[in-house]
């Protein structure tokens, strides 16, 4: 099956292109915000940015209903902020500070919410793949019918829980998308240069799972691609692959020169693929929005992003005490469907 | 307004860099995401982009200057039609200091909560109370039959709770354990997996995250090293990873140490490797009623637990309390034989060394009091402690290789808090520190005996 890009006359209403443009917005000033911390030294570590993919869950994110879960690597920025998690909350858990969604004792690989059913932010490459299957086993267990989008990039769809998981995952029907988000690269690594495979969805077949590749710079391909995932599981009929083709502009992480692939191939994806400005096209071309307002959407997110900066720079370090909690409960919370 | 553009760390340890090239000139107009010059970290070459957009109003560190510290400002970006301002760049040495974090915390909490947090009490204070009230009528009954009862018991109790493993199911359990629970408890708590043993394990922590209580069944230990990191990485740490919020209730039991002529592959012991990692929570039953009053505590308990049982344990009968519903709280050690001479500390199977020798010695007028430590993690090192002080003698006894053992820690704890009542040095009893031999007589030289129970309590004892 060939990537497809939305052409003329998507259906989707004026209020939710206008809704992904904000939400994919929102995660790049965000991203661009953090890359801007970090070389002032406000945030340490890893820190892998989402910048190019953004289309991928906000795509996904429009297609879930409320209880769907997601689980994702440690490129999880994104996730985070498409699910509707707190942009204050999330930058406080970079800079490490005691407002951040882990009180900064995760970091920006570790971070979760019950909330918006984000489990995390894993730092180990495929290992949410089974526990993504996990909750979907959950789910299925407690009989709901929430779906679990399990996140994980091409490098980590070489490792081998993700096919122990796959065989499982068919086996039981547990209702799981699991989302492959090829960026062309695992770390330095290109995909050619990793598997003869030619498509990394077509292994789903080997287990009996259906799947299909998806233009992952077209938040409408996404979302429709997501839709027929859901309606997939929800109907019991087990996992659904999706390999969502898109491509990060950054560095594996900050600290990454980027050296295995030219400086062109950046440009070109970024001045002839990039998903945000597709959306902004589909926006002025349908008179669906104004230049004004347009920029009226980018002053109003800036300003978003520079508070979580601001927070994530006055919020306290976490206390002392804090080196000594959680390392036990005495009671799990528990989510309400459970 | 002009921005000044800072040198930017661009590794997780970059503290100062070169600053290789310029990419653009003063003048030059530059849009967020252009690359404006190239900077040496310690680990490679990186082009640095521009965040903002503007032009360049000056460029304050000429390139090729060395040793270029982290937050320096480096240029200063101006709005069109404006000046440079006078002071640019002249608090460029303080920028470095000013703009980076508070002052990192001290290491330690300010009560330099380093030492063990159970053992820092002066007087060791052991619950001794008793597991049940006593006049409780008790029958006999094997480890097996007891951990099946325990696991029965539960799944009636709590509706989240099911079972995971190989074999688990229509096979009844590779060792008998699960056997009846398929037709009690159905297809859907009772679930039999491939031999996937990576793969179940994260599903296991995938469905406590989402709000069951999985027991997964290892048919040995030694197949879940496969599933170590999702043990290790995914259910002890996600509770503090997260601040608190996704507590993964999880048990992962099955057989563990060395059966009977199995080898290499099929015989460690995990009990100082598990012990090891804070945010779990280990068990090694000995005697049937804690084997069931524990584990019947693991499934409840909110954390990961490792519960780890013995193949040749399995068949063995001890007294069980009749009672419909007992546990024996985690932390809590248990005296089986009280004694003046020396303090014979185990676990598991090396109790039964650690017993029988103490018989032994008995004839020979030596007294020796033998501790069950029955979870190591959290271990009852108030009961060691005050043992010890009581006999001043100790000899630890496991199954598990010598190096960084549980017995090396034991006597850690012990050399900190009571090192003034010890009259002889401890001495650590483990297996051989050689992989599992199969011929039989090898195979009985690499295990712990009685006889070298013996010998190390004479050895203390100077008897």
């Amino acid at each position: 099956m060939a990537a497809r890009r939305t052409t003329k006359k998507p259906n989707v209403s004026k209020e939710e292109l206008l809704g992904y443009y904000r939400d994919m917005l929102l995660i790049r000033r965000f991203e661009e915000k953090a890359g801007q911390l970090y070389g002032m030294g406000l945030i340490g570590g890893f820190c892998h940015l989402y910048i190019g993919q953004e289309a991928v869950v906000v795509g996904l994110e429009a297609a879930a209903k409320e209880g769907d879960k997601r689980v994702t690597s440690y490129r999880d920025h994104g996730h985070m902020l498409a699910c509707g998690m707190d942009p204050g909350g999330v930058m406080a858990e970079l800079t490490g500070r005691e407002g951040g969604y882990s009180k900064g004792k995760g970091g920006s690989m570790h971070m979760f919410s019950r909330e918006k059913h984000f489990y995390g932010g894993h730092g180990i490459v495929g290992a949410q793949v089974p526990i993504g299957a996990g909750l979907a086993f959950a789910d299925k267990y407690l009989g709901n019918d929430n779906v679990t989008f399990t996140y994980f990039g091409d490098g980590a769809a070489n490792q081998g829980q993700v096919y122990e998981t796959y065989n499982m995952a068919m086996l039981w029907s547990l209702p799981v998308v699991f989302v492959i988000e090829n960026n062309k690269y695992a770390m330095g690594t290109s995909v050619q240069r990793a598997t003869k495979s030619p498509s990394l969805w077509e292994r789903g077949a080997a287990y009996g799972i259906a799947g299909e590749e998806v233009d992952g710079m077209d938040v409408l391909a996404v979302k429709a691609a997501g839709e027929k995932a859901v309606a997939h599981c929800r109907a019991g009929k087990g996992p659904y692959i999706l390999e969502v083709m898109t491509y990060r502009y950054r560095g594996h992480s900050m600290s990454d020169p980027a050296k295995y692939r030219t400086r062109d191939e950046v440009q070109k994806m970024r001045e002839e693929r990039d998903a945000i400005e597709h959306v902004r096209e589909l926006l002025l071309q349908g008179k669906h929005a104004t230049e004004d307002e347009l920029k009226g959407i980018d002053k109003d997110i800036k300003a978003v992003v520079n508070d979580a900066a601001e927070f994530s720079k006055e919020s306290p370090e976490p206390a002392v005490e804090e080196l000594w909690t959680d390392i036990y409960t005495d009671s799990v919370p528990q989510t309400e469907d459970a | 307004m002009a921005t000044e553009i800072l040198m930017p760390a661009l590794s997780p340890t970059m503290e100062e860099g070169t600053l290789a090239k310029w990419l653009v000139r003063e003048g030059d107009t530059v849009s967020a995401g252009d690359v404006i010059a190239e900077i040496e970290t310690d680990k490679a070459t990186m082009e640095f982009e521009a965040v903002d957009e503007g032009t360049m109003g000056k460029i304050l560190v000429a390139e090729g200057s060395e040793g270029v510290k982290v937050n320096t400002p480096i240029a200063v970006l101006v709005e069109e039609g404006e000046d440079v301002p006078e002071d640019a760049g002249q608090d460029a040495g303080q920028a470095a200091t000013e703009s980076s974090a508070p002052a990192p915390a001290t290491q330690n909490g300010p009560e330099g909560k380093v030492a063990p947090p159970a053992t820092a009490a002066d007087a060791p204070a052991p619950d001794t109370s008793p597991d049940w009230p006593e006049g409780t009528a008790m029958s006999k009954q094997t480890v097996r039959e007891a951990l099946n009862a325990a696991m029965a018991e539960e799944m009636r109790r709590d509706e989240r709770v099911f079972l995971m493993g190989e074999e688990v199911a229509e096979y009844q359990g590779a060792y008998k354990i699960t056997q009846g629970l398929l037709d009690e408890f159905g297809a859907r708590r009772v679930v039999d997996t491939p031999i996937t043993e990576h793969g179940f394990a994260g599903i296991g922590v995938g469905a406590a995250f989402g709000g069951l209580r999985p027991i997964v069944e290892f048919m040995t230990f030694n197949f879940a090293m496969q599933a170590m990191d999702q043990i290790i990485n995914s259910a002890a740490k996600t509770l503090y990873m997260s601040g608190g919020q996704m507590g993964c209730p999880i048990v992962f039991r099955g057989p563990n140490g060395a059966a009977a002529r199995v080898a290499a592959q099929h015989s460690q012991c995990y009990a100082a490797w598990y012990s090891h990692i804070p945010g779990l929570k280990v068990v090694m039953p000995y005697g049937a009623a804690d084997a069931k009053g524990l584990l019947k505590s693991a499934i409840r308990d909110p954390n990961p637990v490792i519960f780890l049982e013995n193949e040749i344990l399995y068949g063995r009968s001890f007294e069980v309390p009749d009672l419909d519903d007992f546990t024996i709280p985690f932390g809590k050690a248990k005296v089986w034989r009280e004694g003046s001479d020396v303090t014979l500390v185990s676990f598991g199977i090396g109790m039964s060394y650690a017993l029988e020798a103490a018989e032994k010695l008995a004839e020979d007028g030596i007294e020796a009091e033998v501790i069950d430590l029955r979870t190591l993690r959290p271990m009852d090192t108030d009961a060691i402690l005050a043992s010890v002080r009581k006999t001043n003698r100790l000899v630890t006894v496991e199954e598990g290789f010598p190096q960084s053992s549980v017995g090396n820690y034991i006597t850690s704890v012990v050399m900190e808090h009571a090192f003034d009542w010890l009259d002889a040095p401890v001495i650590n009893l483990t297996g051989k520190d050689v992989p599992m031999p199969y011929a039989a007589n090898l195979e009985k030289l690499a295990l712990v005996t009685t006889d070298e129970v013996i010998e190390a309590v004479r050895k203390v004892t100077y008897r």
